[in-house]
C-alpha cells in the first residue's frame, strides 16, 4: 500500500483525493492522523472500507478517490469526518439504500409495541 | 490442464450434460429430470418466457454448444414459441447428442421425467468415458464479475483479479470483463487503452449507453448493500470494479453470445440496445455470468466484498474474496481471501498469481467451493441487441 499512508489504518489511495479509506474497522474514539499533522478524533464507528474527509471540502465540491470524482459534497464536510450517503451524491443515478425503509419499519415496530403495551395496561385496570 | 475437444476446436474443461427447459411450464420437468445427477455435472438451465425472442434463441444456442457442455436434453412444454427445432439443429450439427422431450406428446410429467432420466443417464456414462486432451492457457476464456461489492473490493479483489487477467492474457488466453454499467466515469480513461481510436469510440458510447438507460429506469448498477459496504455512489463503485480488467490492452467489444476473436482483454456489453424495454439490463449477478459464459467463457472469477455464494450452471466460478471479515464468516464459500492484502499479509501480486493458479487448476479438474457445494444458479431473461459495430473487433479480420 502507498507509502503516503498518513495512518497506518488508512489508505491514502491516491495523492490528489480528498479522502482516506478504512482497512480495519476503527472504533468510536478512535484518534486518527489525516495528514499534515492535522489529528481527528472518531465521533462513530467507521466500518473497513468505509471513508472519512482527508480535509475541509466545500459543499458542491467534487470529491475525489483513486485521483478519480467519486460525486459531489451535498453539505459542507469537516476534516475527519465519515464520507458517506449522507454527504455526498452521485453526478449519475441516486443511490438506493433501505436506510428509510428500516428507520420507518422500526418506528411502525416501537409504534406497535407502545400500542400493545397500552392495550395491555388498559386490560390490567379493567377496562374494554 | 486438459479439455474435451469439441467440433469446432473449442476444448472444455468441464463434460457437463445440460438439461434446458424451453418455457416455465417444463422447469419442474427438467429440474426433476437432473436432480439425481446434479452434483456429477447435469445442469439445468432454461427460458421462461413463452414468446421468441432473438437474445434469448441466441443464448441457448451458445449455451447449449458451450465447450464445457458435452449432450443436450431439451423439453418443451410443446405449445411455447421458443424454436426447439431450431435449437436441436444448431446443437446436433455441433456434433453434439441432443434429444428433445416434448410434454404434451410423452404423456405428461411423471412419463417426461423417467424417459429423460434414463437418456441423462445414458449420456452422462458416455461422457464420462470420452478421452481428454492436453489444453493450453492459451485455449482459455475466462470471466470476471463482481457482487455484492462494498468498500473492500475496489482495494484487494478486484484489483488481484486484474492482476490475474495481466497474467492469463499474456499468456494468449482471452478474458472478458463486463458491468458497462459500473463503468460510469471510467469511460475515458479506459478507452486509452482501446486498441485503435474506433473501438476506444465504442467504449465509450457503450459507458454512454449504460447511464442512459440506468438513468431511465432511475436505479443505478448499485444495491442497498453496496451503501452499507461504504459504497456512496455509483461512481465510486464503478472505479473499484474497472480495477477487475487489470493493465493490459481492451482488444475489443462483444455483446452477450459473441465469441472472442482470439486471446487478448474483451469488455463485454450487456446493456441492451435500442428503446429501454423488459426491465433491467442485469437483473442480478448471475444474467452477466450467464451472458459471458455464452461468449464462452470456460470459467468466471467472481469478487465479492459482502459475501455472495452463487455459482453457475455451464462453467464453474472462483470466489475471490475482498473483506477479511466476510472471509472468516463465510470461508466455506469463498476460494481466495483477497483481504489478506489489507491485513498486511500479502500484496496484490502474490494474490493475483494466486488466482491464476487457481483458474489453471480448474482445467486440471479442481472444483472451486460453489461448484462442490453444487451452486449452478443460472437465469435468463428477455433482451434485444444489435450486433456489435465494424470498430469493435478490429483483430478479427485476421483471423482466418
Amino acid at each position: 500500500m502507498a507509502s503516503s499512508d498518513p495512518d497506518g489504518r488508512l489508505l491514502l489511495l491516491s495523492p490528489e483525493d480528498d479522502v482516506l479509506v478504512a482497512r480495519c474497522p476503527l472504533p468510536a474514539g478512535t484518534v486518527v492522523a489525516l495528514g499534515g499533522g492535522l489529528e481527528s478524533v472518531l465521533a462513530a464507528a467507521l466500518p473497513a472500507g468505509h471513508k472519512i474527509a482527508r480535509h475541509a471540502v466545500a459543499e458542491g465540491a467534487r470529491v475525489l478517490k483513486y485521483g478519480a470524482p467519486i460525486g459531489r459534497a451535498t453539505r459542507a464536510i469537516a476534516a475527519g469526518e465519515p464520507v458517506h450517503t449522507h454527504n455526498l451524491r452521485s453526478d449519475w443515478t441516486p443511490t438506493h439504500t433501505l436506510d428509510e425503509a428500516r428507520d420507518e419499519a422500526r418506528a411502525r415496530d416501537e409504534a406497535g409495541a407502545r400500542d400493545e403495551a397500552g392495550a395491555r395496561e388498559q386490560a390490567t385496570r379493567g377496562g374494554p | 490442464m486438459r479439455g474435451w475437444l469439441r467440433q469446432d476446436g473449442r476444448k472444455g474443461i468441464r463434460n457437463a450434460v445440460a438439461v434446458a427447459y424451453l418455457v416455465e411450464c417444463a422447469h419442474h420437468v427438467a429440474r426433476e429430470v437432473a436432480w439425481p445427477l446434479r452434483e456429477q455435472d447435469v445442469h439445468l438451465i432454461g427460458f421462461p418466457g413463452c414468446y421468441p425472442n432473438d437474445y434469448a434463441q441466441r443464448m441457448m444456442e451458445r449455451l447449449c454448444t458451450h465447450p464445457n457442455i458435452g449432450a443436450v436434453l431439451l423439453v418443451s412444454l410443446g405449445c411455447e414459441s421458443f424454436d426447439r427445432y431450431g435449437l436441436a439443429a444448431a446443437i446436433r450439427a455441433s456434433g453434439r447428442p441432443v434429444e428433445t422431450i416434448v410434454i404434451q406428446k410423452t404423456g405428461g410429467t411423471r412419463r417426461s421425467i423417467e424417459q429423460g432420466r434414463a437418456w441423462v443417464a445414458a449420456q452422462h456414462v458416455a461422457l464420462a468415458a470420452a478421452a481428454t486432451v492436453p489444453m493450453a492457457v492459451s485455449e482459455l476464456v475466462v470471466g470476471t464479475v463482481c457482487g455484492g461489492s462494498d468498500g473492500t473490493s475496489g482495494l484487494t479483489g478486484n484489483p488481484a483479479a486484474g492482476r490475474a487477467f495481466d497474467l492469463l492474457v499474456a499468456e494468449g488466453a482471452a478474458c472478458i470483463f463486463e458491468e458497462t454499467g459500473e463503468l460510469i466515469g471510467c469511460e475515458h480513461i479506459m478507452a486509452e487503452r482501446a486498441i485503435t481510436p474506433e473501438l476506444g469510440a465504442a467504449l465509450i458510447a457503450a459507458v454512454a449507453k449504460a447511464a442512459r438507460v440506468y438513468a431511465t429506469l432511475g436505479y443505478g448498477s448499485f444495491a442497498a448493500g453496496n451503501a452499507e459496504g461504504g459504497l456512496s455512489t455509483i461512481e465510486e463503485k464503478s472505479l473499484g470494479a474497472y480495477a477487475k480488467s487489470g493493465r493490459s490492452p481492451i482488444s475489443g467489444l462483444l455483446k452477450p453470445g459473441d465469441q472472442p476473436p482470439g486471446g487478448g482483454l474483451y469488455l463485454l456489453d450487456i446493456v441492451p440496445d435500442g428503446e429501454v424495454r423488459w426491465g433491467f439490463p442485469n437483473i442480478n449477478d448471475n444474467a452477466e455470468i450467464v451472458e459471458m459464459i455464452a461468449c464462452g467463457a470456460h470459467c468466471v472469477l467472481f469478487v465479492t466484498g459482502r459475501g455472495s455464494v452463487v455459482g453457475s450452471a455451464i462453467s464453474p466460478v472462483l470466489k475471490i474474496c475482498a473483506n477479511p471479515a466476510t472471509y472468516r464468516a463465510m470461508a466455506e464459500d469463498m476460494d481466495v481471501n483477497a483481504g489478506r492484502i489489507l491485513e498486511g499479509e500479502a500484496d496484490l501480486d502474490a494474490v493475483g498469481r494466486e488466482i491464476h493458479a487457481l483458474v489453471l487448476a480448474l482445467g486440471g479438474g479442481w472444483r472451486s467451493a460453489s461448484e462442490a457445494m453444487g451452486h449452478q444458479e443460472f437465469v435468463l431473461t428477455y433482451k434485444a441487441f444489435a450486433p456489435a459495430g465494424p470498430g469493435c473487433l478490429p483483430n478479427s479480420a485476421r483471423r482466418p
